[in-house]
Formats: C-alpha cells, sequence, structure tokens
C-alpha cells in the first residue's frame, strides 16, 4: 500500500474487499435512506416565522377547528434535507435520456423558467382588472397566433389544463356543434392503437366506443373507417402520428370520409411534435386538435404535470369553442368571458383562463426555436429515432417491419420469444444501466409493447452509447442469461415494488405504527 | 440552435447509417399535397437575451400584485411562498422527471406524493386524498361525477355559496354529459336552506365553505339532510389557508371534498397552473378519479411507494374509465408539500390567524368609508361589500388610483343582479399602509 508521509494511505491496498458489506443505517454512501415527513416531523416545529395577528376578536362564528389537523412541520434546513435526498432517488432528463415514447420527454431550456417566474408573469391575478394584465391578453394572443400558424387551423381554446382535457374541450366542441346541427349523435370511433384518454373522454360524454382495428402495417385503413360510419357517429379520435410511430398516411382519405358522414374528425396532437414546420393538420382535414405543450413545446413535466393542452379548431368548430377567449387585436385585445361575447361557446371548462405558468414557457421556446429552429427540431428527432431503428432492427423485432417511422419507433417482444425475458424484465434491465426504460405494453396492438422516442435532445454519441447497451442486453436475453434481467433492477433506490400488495390493501396516507404493548410481567 | 447537439457531421453520417439520402426521406409517408416546402410564417430563431428582452417588455406591462396594494381574491389568492420551495421544486430530479411508472427510479416523485395524500387527507378531515387535481374547479366537476357514479342519480345541487366559474365548469360538463343540474342562486346573505333542495332523486349537494362571498357554513345540518335522503354532501374551498383555523369539512361530515390548493406553494399565475385537492371517504375509494400514490415494499422487503388502483384509470379501463385525467398536477402538489412540511399546524394556524385578522381589520376599515356596506357576519380572509353604483367601474376607479380592491361579483356572474358588490380579499401579505391607502383610495372613489 503507498502512503503519504503521515501514513495515510494514498491508494487502496491489494484485494480491496469487493463485496460492499451492509451499512449500519442502510444507507450506501450518496444514497440516503429517508424517512417520511410524518416520522421526523413534529407538530410544535415550524420552518416559516409568521408574525403575531393582532388580537381582534373572531368572525368565524363558532366554527372554529375543534382539533388541530396533525401536520407536522420541519425547520427549514431540515425540510431542505428531506426534500434534496428525495429528489436524488429520481432519474430525470437532465440525468440522462428518457426514451418515453409517446411521452416526448425533450430538454427543458432554463430560459422558459426564468421567463416563467418574472412577476409580470407569476404575479398577476386572473381577475384583476384587465387594464392592468395588457402584457398577459398579449402574451396568450401571440401564442395563439403560433399555434394556429403551425397548424393551420383557425381558432385556438387556450383553457384546457392538459391533454385529457383538451380532449374533453375537442369533443365537447364536437357535441355542441353537434346539437346546434340539431342531431344527437351517439358513437365516436377510436383506433385500437389510441392512447386510453381518447375512448374515457368520449365515454365521459355519453358515447359509446367503436374500435377501428389495426391494419396489418400499423395504420388504420380508411376502408375500415368507411364501414363503421353511418349517421350515428359523431366523430373519430385518431392520433397522428399513430402511437405505432407512424404518420396515417391515408388521412385525408379518412377525413374525407368523416366529414362526407356529417361527422367531425378530432386528432390527438399528443405527437404533433414529430410534424411542427413538415406539415399542418388544417392541411389534413383536421377539425380539432390538442397540442400538448409539455410534450412538443417542451414545458416539464414535473413529475406529472402541471400540462397544458390548448386545443386548435377549424372553422366549423371554432364558435363552439369555449369560454373564456382573448378577442380583439392589436392594442384592443380583451377577454371575452361570458356567453353574451359568444353565444355559441359550450361553456366554461375551468375556473380562469388556463395555464399561463405553461404559456409563458411554451412561447419562450418557440420564440428561441423560430419557424428553421422548429422545423429542425421535428426533422432531428424523427432522425434520432430512426437511427435508434436502425442500429436495432438486426437484434430487436420491429412489429410493422423495417420501415421508416416518425419520431418514435415502436418494438414488440417478438425478439424474446423463448428467452424467459419478459418486456417488463428487459426495460428493470435497463435501469441497471442508468437508463430510463421505454414506454412499455402500450400502444395495446403489438404484443410486449416497447415504444421508443429519443427526441432531438440526445447527440449522436448519446444515441450510439444506448443502442450499444440495447444490443448488449438483446444478445443477453437471447443467450438466456437470464439473471441480468429476472432479478433487475438490482442497483435502483428500489427494486422491484410489490403492486398487487400496493392494489389489495392499499395504504394510501400515513397512520402511525400501533403502540407497541408493554409486554406483561 | 443552442438546444440541438446534432452536427450537420453526424447528421449525415445518421443519414447513410439509416440508408436515405436526405431528411425528407424520413417525411415521405406525409401525403405530398400537405408537405410544407416554406418555412413558416414565423420569425426566426432567436438567442436567449433576444426572447429574455421580448419576455421582459411584455411581462412590464402587468401590473403585478407585489408593486400596489393589493386585495383581489374570488378563488386565487396571494399569499407569501418561501424561498426554499421554489428553489427545491426547480431542481431537476423533480422538475425533469415524468410521471413515475418506474417506481424504483422515481420514489423521490412518490414519496413526495404520498406526504401530500396524507397531508390533504388531515388537513380536510377525510380518510383518503388523491395526488391531485388540475385545479379546485375541476376537481369539483369530477366529484359530481363520482356522486353521480356512487348513488346512480343523475341530479346536482349546487348551493348559492359554489363559486360561479365553478358552477359553471360543473354546468358544463353535465349538460354534455346528460346530467341535471340544479344550480340555486347567488347566496350573499349567507341565508340559503340548501336542505330543503335535497330529495330522494338529489345525487350530492355541492356547499362552498368559506363560500363565494366568504361566508362560513356549518355543514352538519346539510350533511344530516343528504344522508336522510341517501345523497351525497360535497364540500368545496377555494381558499385552502381556511382550513387551519375553522373545522375541516370531514369533520362536519361531507362525502367528498375539493378545492383549490393554490394558496399553499404556489403563486398566482394569471391563472395556471394551480393544484386541485381532492379527498374522500375510505369506502369511496374506487370511484375516485385521479391518479393515487401507495405504500408498498420492494423485492428486499423495503418500504416504496408506486401509483396503485389504476384499474380505475384510463390507461387500463379506456371507455370504462372513473375519469379520463392523465397528467395532474405533480410539481403544484410538490410546492404544496414542501410548503406545507415548512408550516406545519403551528404555522399553518398561525398563518391562518394573520390571515384572518388582517382581512377583520379591513373590513372594519371599509365599513367606515361612507356609503359602503360589509355585508358578512362570518368570513376568513375574504368577505364582500356593496358598494353605491356600479361595482365594476369602482374597481377600475380604484385601480387607476394604484389600488387593486378585490373582484366585482358582476365579473364572476353578470346575471345574478349583484352590480353593486365587490369581493375583497386580504392575507398576511397587506400591511397597515395597505390598508390605509385603501380605504383613502375607495373614500375619495365614492366621494
Amino acid at each position: 500500500m503507498s502512503m503519504n508521509t503521515q501514513g495515510r494511505p494514498s491508494a487502496p491496498a491489494d484485494g480491496t474487499a469487493s463485496a460492499a458489506p451492509e451499512t449500519f443505517t442502510g444507507n450506501k454512501a450518496l444514497m440516503i435512506e429517508e424517512p417520511l415527513l410524518f416520522e421526523i416531523g413534529h407538530v410544535d416545529n415550524c420552518g416559516v416565522d409568521v408574525p403575531d395577528a393582532p388580537d381582534i376578536g373572531s368572525r368565524l362564528g363558532g366554527l372554529e377547528r375543534s382539533e388541530p389537523a396533525g401536520l407536522p412541520g420541519l425547520s427549514e434546513p431540515e425540510a431542505m434535507r428531506h426534500y434534496v435526498r428525495l429528489s436524488q432517488k429520481n432519474y430525470a432528463i437532465d440525468l440522462g435520456i428518457y426514451p418515453l415514447g409517446s411521452c416526448t420527454m425533450k430538454h427543458n431550456p432554463r430560459l422558459n423558467e426564468k421567463m416563467a417566474r418574472l412577476p409580470g408573469f407569476a404575479d398577476v391575478h386572473p381577475l384583476q382588472p384587465q387594464s392592468s394584465v395588457p402584457g398577459a391578453l398579449e402574451l396568450i394572443d401571440t401564442l395563439a397566433g403560433w399555434l394556429k400558424e403551425m397548424t393551420g387551423m383557425a381558432a385556438v381554446a387556450m383553457s384546457p389544463k392538459a391533454g385529457a382535457h383538451g380532449e374533453l374541450c375537442g369533443m365537447m366542441a364536437i357535441k355542441a356543434a353537434l346539437e346546434a346541427r340539431g342531431e344527437a349523435r351517439s358513437t365516436v370511433l377510436v383506433p385500437a392503437s389510441a392512447h386510453g384518454t381518447n375512448p374515457a373522454t368520449a365515454a365521459l360524454l355519453g358515447y359509446g366506443v367503436k374500435e377501428i382495428p389495426a391494419r396489418d402495417d400499423g395504420t388504420v385503413d380508411p376502408q375500415a373507417v368507411a364501414d363503421l360510419l353511418d349517421d350515428t357517429v359523431a366523430g373519430i379520435m385518431l392520433t397522428n402520428p399513430n402511437t405505432c410511430g407512424l404518420f396515417e398516411r391515408d388521412v385525408i382519405a379518412i377525413a374525407d370520409a368523416v366529414h362526407k358522414a356529417g361527422a367531425y374528425f378530432y386528432c390527438d396532437g399528443a405527437n404533433f411534435n414529430a410534424i411542427v414546420g413538415k406539415a399542418r393538420p388544417g392541411d389534413l382535414g383536421i377539425d380539432a386538435m390538442h397540442i400538448n405543450l409539455h410534450k412538443t413545446f417542451s414545458t416539464p413535466h414535473g413529475g406529472g404535470g402541471p400540462g397544458a393542452g390548448p386545443v386548435v379548431f377549424s372553422q366549423a368548430l371554432a364558435p363552439f369553442a369555449p369560454l373564456p377567449e382573448v378577442v380583439g387585436e392589436g392594442d384592443d385585445l380583451r377577454l371575452a368571458e361570458h356567453r353574451a361575447d359568444l353565444p355559441q361557446s359550450f361553456g366554461r371548462l375551468t375556473a380562469f383562463h388556463g395555464q399561463m405558468g405553461m404559456f409563458v414557457r411554451a412561447l419562450a421556446y418557440m420564440m428561441a426555436h423560430g419557424s428553421d429552429g422548429l422545423r429542425r427540431a421535428s426533422e432531428d428527432a424523427v432522425l434520432n429515432a430512426n437511427y435508434v431503428r436502425a442500429g436495432l432492427s438486426d437484434l430487436m423485432s420491429l412489429p410493422f417491419g423495417d420501415r421508416v417511422c416518425m419520431h418514435e419507433v415502436l418494438f414488440d417482444d417478438a425478439f424474446l420469444k423463448d428467452t424467459g425475458v419478459t418486456t417488463l424484465d428487459f426495460a428493470k434491465a435497463m435501469i441497471d444501466e442508468g437508463y430510463h426504460p421505454m414506454t412499455m405494453y402500450f400502444p395495446l396492438v403489438v404484443h410486449g409493447a416497447m415504444l421508443i422516442e429519443p427526441t432531438e435532445s440526445e447527440s449522436k454519441a448519446s444515441l450510439d452509447l444506448f443502442i450499444a447497451t440495447l444490443r448488449d442486453l438483446a444478445i443477453d436475453a437471447r443467450a438466456g442469461k437470464t439473471d441480468r434481467f429476472s432479478g433487475a433492477p438490482y442497483h435502483s433506490p428500489r427494486r422491484r415494488l410489490d403492486e398487487t400488495r400496493a392494489a389489495r390493501q392499499p395504504r394510501l396516507v400515513w397512520t402511525p405504527a400501533e403502540p407497541v404493548k408493554e409486554a406483561a410481567e | 440552435m443552442r438546444y440541438h447537439p446534432l452536427t450537420d457531421a453526424d447528421r449525415a453520417a445518421m443519414l447513410a447509417k439509416i440508408g436515405v439520402s436526405d431528411i425528407d426521406a424520413l417525411f415521405a409517408d406525409i401525403p405530398e399535397a400537405a408537405r410544407l416546402t416554406e418555412p413558416l410564417d414565423l420569425p426566426t430563431s432567436r438567442s436567449e437575451l433576444e426572447v429574455e428582452r421580448a419576455m421582459s417588455a411584455l411581462a412590464a406591462k402587468n401590473t403585478s400584485a407585489a408593486s400596489v396594494p393589493f386585495f383581489v381574491g374570488a378563488g386565487a389568492y396571494r399569499h407569501h411562498v418561501p424561498a426554499s420551495v421554489d428553489h427545491l421544486i426547480q431542481r431537476s430530479e423533480f422538475l425533469t422527471a415524468y410521471t413515475p411508472y418506474q417506481p424504483e427510479i422515481a420514489q423521490g416523485t412518490l414519496q413526495p406524493l404520498f406526504e401530500f395524500q396524507t397531508q390533504v387527507a388531515r388537513l380536510t378531515g377525510m380518510e383518503v386524498a388523491n395526488a391531485s387535481m388540475y385545479d379546485g374547479s375541476t376537481g369539483c366537476a369530477e366529484a359530481v361525477l363520482m356522486a353521480q357514479r356512487l348513488t346512480r342519480r343523475s341530479r346536482a345541487v349546487l348551493s348559492g355559496s359554489l363559486h360561479p366559474h365553478y358552477r359553471d365548469v360543473v354546468e358544463t360538463v353535465s349538460r354534455l354529459a346528460g346530467d341535471e343540474v340544479v344550480a340555486l342562486p347567488a347566496d350573499l346573505a349567507g341565508a340559503e336552506d340548501v336542505a330543503a333542495h335535497i330529495d330522494e332523486t338529489v345525487a350530492c349537494v355541492v356547499v362552498q365553505t368559506p363560500g363565494v362571498f366568504g361566508n362560513l357554513t356549518d355543514l352538519r345540518p346539510i350533511a344530516e339532510a343528504a344522508h336522510a335522503a341517501g345523497a351525497l354532501l360535497i364540500a368545496v374551498f377555494t381558499e385552502v389557508m381556511s382550513l387551519g383555523l375553522i373545522e375541516p369539512p370531514g369533520a362536519m361530515g361531507a362525502d367528498i371534498v375539493v378545492g383549490e390548493g393554490q394558496s399553499i406553494g404556489n403563486g398566482l399565475n394569471y391563472g395556471g397552473p394551480y393544484v386541485g385537492l381532492f379527498a374522500t371517504r375510505q369506502k369511496y375509494l374506487r370511484q375516485m378519479p385521479g391518479r393515487l400514490c401507495g405504500e408498498t415494499v420492494d423485492a428486499d422487503g423495503r418500504r416504496g411507494y408506486t401509483l396503485t388502483l389504476s384499474t380505475r384509470e384510463q390507461h387500463i379501463r379506456r371507455d370504462k374509465a372513473t375519469s379520463n385525467i392523465c397528467t395532474n398536477s405533480g410539481l403544484c402538489c410538490l410546492a404544496f408539500t414542501i410548503h406545507m412540511s415548512l408550516l406545519g399546524d403551528l404555522g399553518l394556524t398561525r398563518l391562518a390567524k394573520l390571515n384572518h385578522a388582517n382581512a377583520v381589520l379591513l373590513a372594519d376599515g371599509l365599513a367606515s368609508v361612507p356609503g359602503v356596506e360589509v355585508i358578512n357576519e362570518t368570513f376568513f380572509n375574504e368577505f364582500a361589500i356593496r358598494v353605491p353604483g356600479n361595482a365594476a367601474d369602482v374597481i377600475e376607479a380604484l385601480a387607476q388610483k394604484g389600488v387593486l380592491g378585490g373582484v366585482p361579483f358582476s365579473r364572476l356572474d353578470p346575471q345574478a343582479g349583484l352590480d353593486d358588490v365587490i369581493l375583497v380579499a386580504s392575507t398576511e401579505i397587506n400591511t397597515d399602509t395597505d390598508r390605509a391607502a385603501y380605504v383613502s383610495a375607495l373614500t375619495e372613489v365614492l366621494a
């Protein structure tokens, strides 16, 4: 062993033990086990200094709390440690590729965070006088203008709070338009490959859902749509590019058939990020489409929201858009908030006017990219997905053949047949390699689906290592080295969670452990 | 472009590997007639400095709440959020994570969700809470749908205490979903007898306390009447801070409690993003909308958390799901949880007392202005005043004098015939100077 003059070892000793012994704390160096807030906090502790309230009597009418809520507090340093330690148990796009197909985990520019925190956006109230917020109205109007130009659509509803809320908004406009024609249609057509939100949205509005089977090549057959269309069909909900990562090449024929039957074409715009600057939904015959600002336009997913789901409308549906809406032009913008302003509107979808904080971030992203950068983002996203496809097509299985894909590439589990390794195992083994897995078991139209969306944020070097890793995993799986998969992940903050137990014995809130009974003498 | 790592050399090499000659070959499935050949009619890319300049110019046109005496509420409230909250939620591991579908590498999102659910359940006096809704208003509409599923009845009675926006959202969803809504007239005086409208056809009665006019309601007799008729009581709040001081709806018999959680941890943001709170009884768990985080163990027997009971949700149940909700308000719940962890019972109670005291001081101050009548006998941090003349004109005149004095009720509900009513909120942010400025500006405006 080499040492310095104070006798301090300066290099590891030969024959250093390789197996890690258990630690006293359960911690593993930087990975620190963290109890629940309720186990470390105390109701007498507090991390906020609040001045004494003047004693001037109560106007609570005798409805004072009879007992405290039982919420523990933490001092500021304790709170910082608690949440920083917890944060270190998360994967994040800032750590590495996050290839969740259909979820679009792209880089979140920090400029956008900074802009959203400008007091003129972050610290304005939705109900302060309109004369005191001209910049907010201008921002919404500007963003709406960009969205309309990118999609070639006539109008945009800004208030939907997320993609699924946007779907609801779009389908409500369709229902209102049909009612205005005096028609009560009963059915909505949804392809088998659709996101679950599509049939759930249609059902919420009382529609029966008819499933359109997928064609052998993963796209929708216009003849299959035509066969289902009649005067009971309110509309179709189609994702394009679809969840198999393919552009619906017969989309115009589908739109024509839908319109001929007097129905409307709702497009799930979750995958709009593949075609910005390359094609416009308005040129494809679409009547309504939501845009996930948190996917295509990089507003952060934040561990599950907040999202924002503005909906663009064709001329036919524009009058039925929800309240409120920014109307007017130039310096004369105002909020139309009441039915008297927009008599055909289907009504109000949420309390205020949408996810302003997300609007600021999305517009900052758009302004930074410009028309050239937005097109380049789509091209790079599609290029990266095809590069992954080309790098893996000989080892993993492509359910619809080795053909060009859009921004995401779909594999199935045929390449794992008879290996004893499932899609789930394969995904969990990726975790040990330092990767977040791809989307698994979705779409439902292929067996053991693995949907990979690298996005334009990945460098070639990042993709090369990712591809090499997946190749190595695929080779091991096929070579019968199942240990690497069946127990995976081994190295993550937690190993596989018992989801059956979580569902069978639901524990959704913390309760104190039963007090230990004193042992009898 | 600074956000795109690929170089032209990379692109060429990658196209070669793919085996196509140019990028447009990858877009060949787009029908030729629909392919864009020209650039979009939009500005081209800009540097960070240029974007910042343009955005700052827009932001500067708005009057921010911190820059004036500020008394606007009616569903969104300005409170002080500790600096550590915003710092923590901007950590990459929270900000740039997706929905925790891979729990092994998402405990950092899941454990705070479990803490959030526990905090919301305790605060509302309920047994279970979900992992958030978009906001209070959409949560309210989901609560009505849930009550309709549970009771297999379709009629909802909405109290005149309910925020008109919440009422409108419930009406929009119910009308298009084919359910019936009975909305009682705006209840300025807090004197409505909502129990008289409950019968055996009613799925639920929706009551807000503190109500939109600020009045506090004892929910116990309403809960009793609802339960006697087999209906459910949905209790709503728009100011979660009130639960620091007043009896929670769960202790007064509510079956579902929904409300806006923005006041804890989240800024005004001109209307969003906010965070909807949703809590109910254990027995109704499986009809709840939204995501739920549950405790379990991992393969080594260590405690861990995972999304659970997803057989209620759209990605499994599709058209049979309890709701179409998918993305919720993850980062806003985290802000809520961190702020609430800093407050605890102690801080929350002190803060709520300060809010109430500030509102009482303001109400007494405004009552001294000639012509102004304070309507409420009870309130928390928001109350209604009646002014001579048109309230919207008064608010506009106050704004011209540099005071944002509240919300004219007619802006929320022009049909209510309450054109002379202003909703006024006061929180811990208001100082004696702010209150004096309001009183003197209002005196001048009404003179």
